[in-house]
């Protein structure tokens, strides 16, 4: 399935891009889009392990599985206020 | 009212939003632009958000708060975009009957604000780089001097 997750801040940066689009087989898990997001641009891998992922407006943990009607969004260490 | 605005934060408007004849205590807290961190000059700050999830996040630390303290009425303001030196980029105001309450909920809101709701601030030096802030990481070497 393909996904598409929005990009904010220095992973915007580093990604180059707002969104990136990744495919993953069916059943995975957040977890497998972290590591899936690492190996394919390595200019995000030493990120990812210090980022939340959000499905919609809600923060995700690694074992929730993916659905391809997700709106993913990559959301590193926040510092409003 | 929870608001996120580009231009600046009316802090009047935003005390006008909390008042009500019920209240006998208003806390107003304002985050501004400060000049020096740690002996480094910053020139002033954007900010960038994920709009619905911020919305949304804040709508949720509203209710919490509801849940804690008798709040009569509660504001959330943040500004996203350039800010300058000195200018507010969040304001955060309480009213409840008694003050104990407005600055437990005033504090609360914010800190929980700083934790977990999606908004981010860059940093422009005055030495004409910019870096992402993100609380608890090192920044990669190679973006820290990229605008």
């Amino acid at each position: 399935m393909k996904l598409q997750v929005k990009m904010f801040a220095v992973a915007r940066q580093l990604a180059g891009a707002d969104q990136l689009t990744v495919d993953l087989p069916a059943g995975s898990t957040v977890a497998d889009l972290r590591n899936c997001l690492a190996m394919e641009h390595p200019d995000l891998a030493p990120l990812l392990p210090h980022v939340l992922f959000a499905s919609g407006s809600e923060y995700v943990g690694d074992s929730k599985p993916l659905a391809d009607t997700m709106e993913l969004a990559c959301i590193p260490p926040v510092s409003g206020g | 009212m929870i608001e996120l605005i580009t231009g600046p934060i009316d802090a009047q408007n935003v005390l006008a939003q909390v008042a009500s004849p019920e209240a006998g205590a208003v806390v107003l807290f304002l985050g501004t632009t400060r000049q020096y961190t740690a002996g480094r000059e910053t020139a002033s700050l954007d900010y960038e958000c994920f709009h619905d999830m911020a919305l949304a996040k804040l709508a949720e630390l509203e209710a919490e708060a509801r849940t804690r303290w008798p709040i009569v009425h509660c504001a959330i303001v943040h500004r996203t975009g350039h800010v300058a030196i000195g200018e507010a980029s969040v304001a955060v105001a309480v009213s409840t009957a008694h003050r104990a309450a407005a600055f437990e909920a005033g504090q609360w809101l914010i800190d929980r604000l700083k934790v977990i709701v999606p908004i981010w601030k860059k940093e422009n030096w005055s030495d004409g780089s910019s870096q992402w802030v993100h609380p608890g990481l090192e920044v990669p070497k190679e973006v820290k001097s990229q605008p």
